[in-house]
């Protein structure tokens, strides 16, 4: 015994146990590493050992460095706020952000000059191209997600987040989740299923990762000093509960061996890409948009310093949103081997889905009214009210395009390519930017960013960056749908496949140079991101001055 | 009024909130899902669709691993031009053993579902080196590496047994020929071909790659390359047998 204070110190029980956890999954690494069947699992079994090892040591320094009591629930009669792992997915959010941006920058002037392929297979388009989706939707998006998500439930329910180490676990065991899917693409390890593409071990590290996820946040809501739970919370609930149903259906594997990276689906053909498309286009509904609507909800009424503008409007698009989204997957497969009623449902659910989708819009625009004059000398808040309008264009692409007869010209093309983008870069990016730079301040105790004007130069240099990527992939998606269905006088087609190919050049350059001010942008909020760490001055109070938000009615 | 208060019941016991969510975003995954398993369209029989071959299976798994489905689809649309440009409409049979489906959602190089017997095996040897040394105008990169790298065919056996446990009718004897059928199907001196188709009708046996010394993997992908769509005799298939 060291020293007795007046509490004796005692491990918790999710110290040992996380010790016991991490002890024996390092061992069990190292036998796998010993017997894998691929060098490139080899090599994933040592990333698991070392990092369990790192984990073991990183909570037995914690135990020995940290006091006897856990930390206090309040302070002064304030929630004492838990604050130390979303910084680190704040920070997490904007390299990943930026290594995604630039990765996506490669992949859009590989396809305009192919030799930047330069023949090694670990930087191949095909390669690349999921290292990209994954690295900004999952890496990028998942961050801020988790991030913010873990901020507003403190905040709304005036608690400090449940779990000691849980909410460490979830922010790291992602990371982690991140380094193990994406290096795994580069060196060939993928199931080839659209945003779906990690392997079964990656997906069951996840699956722990989002159930203690899951746990935190509901326990965190059970503490809440507030009676009613924030509409956020709702938005957020719906994605993490939805994302773990989707993650399961669409990732059911057999594996080869315990030793093999490589496993097979259990659903096969016309039911896979089902499953599929059921699972991707609500990564799509309840990543992309449910998670995203619980910032919308949360950071515009806090920027705009206004209530949200409608709690009925709010109740009625949650439910419908979240019900009619499920329905709308087969419009990724119009005119397939699907079943046609199957496709029709889809498409008539997706046409609904315009309706909840423009709430969730007008409830995030109206709750400037009375705040429009901020859009003018606030650039942060402009680039949330932007994004909720390109939110607002999307969803209206969207529905549209998934009507059949305009599906049948603009699937396979680089129109989804373009409505993709103005969704993730419109939309999810620039809410996504917006909630960073309010976190930023708060979570370090700054008055205020390190530059405006800097937010303003991102503001403006990557929405040049998403006109440009959007109307070049319009026009080039639109143009070779039509010389793909052309015929000659003659009644010939009259284009081969690779004059098409052939005339997507020049706007593959251009949606490079948008990219390209999209990846500048980045930079910039990156760096004032930085500085205002480093170099704003600290508040003199303990509080950040952000009053609690008053949950809705 | 009062259907409004009912929601605060909601608002106030995140219990009931999380049962309600699961509820309402169940419903529509399981009416267009469950359905697949059992309507006629979908789990229909059509003559000539066997499971790959040892080698065709070991192609298909590079294909997936090099993300060729980001650019190419394998499922044909039943439009008039796209079935002049690449042929009969894709059937929901033609992927049955497929683990993933590869239908791909993006056409940044052509479809490959009747790839199969369109081009030469020395054209794929050719175009999977330097696609631009076939294609000029091509934006593919080079897979150059394929012809050099020896196929890892040391568990190909236990890929089948999985793929049997899920109901791919990979039998007894097949398993345990898969190597000798994989080296047969690469190279037709060296085995029993007869055995071969026996066990896999239309299988295409020949030194894909030109190259006689290994099986390679861009043996592996031609095989499957030239396997793509060619099941089905379409002079025989009956489209109006599977319409209820």
């Amino acid at each position: 015994m060291a020293h007795v204070e007046t509490l004796q110190k005692r491990m918790t029980f999710g110290e040992l146990g996380l010790l016991i956890t991490f002890g024996l999954l390092a061992f069990a690494s190292i036998i796998i590493f010993a017997r894998a069947w691929t060098p490139e699992y080899a090599f994933h079994a040592l990333l698991f050992a070392a990092g369990s090892i790192a984990a073991v040591f990183a909570i037995g320094n914690r135990y020995l460095d940290r006091p006897a009591a856990p930390p206090p629930q309040t302070i002064d009669g304030k929630p004492n706020y838990n604050l130390g792992p979303i910084k680190f997915a704040t920070i997490a959010a904007v390299v990943w952000g930026v290594a995604g941006f630039l990765v996506g920058l490669i992949i859009a002037l590989q396809l305009a000059y192919p030799w930047l392929n330069l023949d090694l297979p670990w930087i191949s388009f095909g390669r690349l191209r999921p290292l990209h989706t994954s690295a900004v939707i999952f890496a990028f998006g998942g961050n801020v997600l988790i991030g913010s998500s873990l901020y507003v439930v403190q905040r709304t329910c005036r608690a400090r987040l449940a779990g000691d180490l849980a909410p460490w676990f979830v922010v790291l065991g992602y990371n982690f989740f991140i380094v193990v899917a994406g290096t795994g693409y580069l060196l060939g390890i993928t199931q080839s299923k659209e945003y779906a593409e990690p392997e079964w071990y990656s997906d069951l590290w996840l699956t722990v990762v989002w159930v203690v996820y899951l746990l935190v946040y509901l326990a965190t809501i059970w503490k809440r000093k507030e009676p009613h739970i924030f509409v956020a919370n709702w938005f957020y609930l719906a994605f993490i509960l939805t994302i773990a149903v989707l993650h399961l259906g669409n990732n059911a594997t057999i594996p080869l061996s315990l030793f093999s990276p490589k496993s097979y689906i259990v659903w096969a053909g016309v039911q896979d890409a089902m499953v599929q498309w059921w699972y991707g286009h609500n990564a799509v509904g309840f990543f992309l948009t449910a998670g995203f609507l619980g910032l919308m909800y949360y950071f515009v009424p806090k920027r705009a310093e206004r209530p949200i503008y409608s709690y009925r409007l709010s109740i009625i698009h949650f439910w419908a949103l979240i019900f009619l989204y499920i329905w709308a997957g087969p419009h990724h497969l119009h005119y397939t081997a699907l079943p046609d009623w199957a496709q029709t449902l889809g498409m008539t659910f997706s046409v609904m889905l315009w309706m909840p989708s423009w709430g969730g819009m007008i409830n995030g625009l109206m709750t400037l009214s009375g705040a429009w004059d901020k859009l003018r000398t606030d650039p942060v808040l402009r680039m949330m009210a932007v994004s909720v309008a390109f939110y607002g264009m999307s969803t209206f692409e969207g529905p549209m395009m998934s009507v059949k007869a305009v599906n049948s010209l603009s699937h396979y093309t680089d129109w989804t390519i373009g409505h993709v983008h103005s969704g993730a870069l419109g939309w999810v990016a620039y809410i996504s930017f917006g909630a960073v730079y309010c976190l930023v301040p708060w979570l370090w105790n700054r008055p205020g960013l390190y530059s405006l004007r800097l937010v303003n130069w991102h503001f403006w240099i990557s929405t040049l960056g998403i006109v440009l990527y959007v109307s070049a992939m319009w026009v080039s998606g639109i143009l070779q749908g039509l010389m793909w269905r052309a015929y000659t006088a003659l009644g010939f087609l009259e284009y081969s496949f690779i004059e098409t190919v052939e005339a997507m050049h020049p706007f593959y350059v251009i949606r490079a140079l948008g990219g390209l001010l999209f990846l500048v942008g980045g930079l910039i909020m990156a760096w004032n991101i930085w500085k205002t760490i480093v170099a704003v001055e600290p508040q003199s109070t303990s509080d950040s001055g952000q009053p609690a938000l008053v949950p809705a009615e | 009024m009062s259907l409004w208060n009912k929601h605060s019941i909601l608002e106030k016991n995140s219990i009931l909130l999380v049962i309600g969510i699961l509820i309402v975003v169940s419903i529509g995954g399981l009416v267009e899902i469950a359905p697949l398993y059992y309507l006629k369209s979908t789990i229909e029989a059509v003559e000539g669709v066997r499971p790959y071959t040892p080698l065709e299976l070991i192609g298909r798994n590079i294909y997936v691993r090099e993300g060729c489905y980001t650019c190419h689809s394998q499922m044909i649309r039943p439009l008039r031009d796209e079935v002049e440009r690449y042929g009969h409409y894709s059937l929901a049979a033609e992927s049955m053993y497929d683990r993933p489906f590869q239908w791909g959602s993006k056409r940044t190089g052509p479809d490959l579902a009747r790839v199969g017997g369109k081009y030469s095996d020395e054209w794929h040897r050719e175009h999977l080196i330097d696609p631009r040394s076939v294609v000029p105008a091509s934006i593919m990169p080079g897979y150059s590496w394929l012809v050099r790298t020896p196929v890892d065919a040391r568990n190909i056996a236990v890929d089948m047994k999985v793929q049997a446990a899920l109901g791919v009718p990979y039998s007894d004897e097949m398993i345990k020929n898969a190597r000798a059928d994989l080296l047969t199907q690469a190279n037709p001196d060296a085995g029993d071909v007869d055995a071969l188709q026996e066990r896999y009708p239309k299988a295409l046996a020949r030194d894909f790659d030109g190259d006689p010394r290994a099986v390679t993997e861009a043996d592996a992908l031609i095989a499957y390359l030239q396997m793509l769509g060619a099941q089905v005799d379409f002079s025989l298939y009956d489209g109006k047998a599977n319409l209820r």
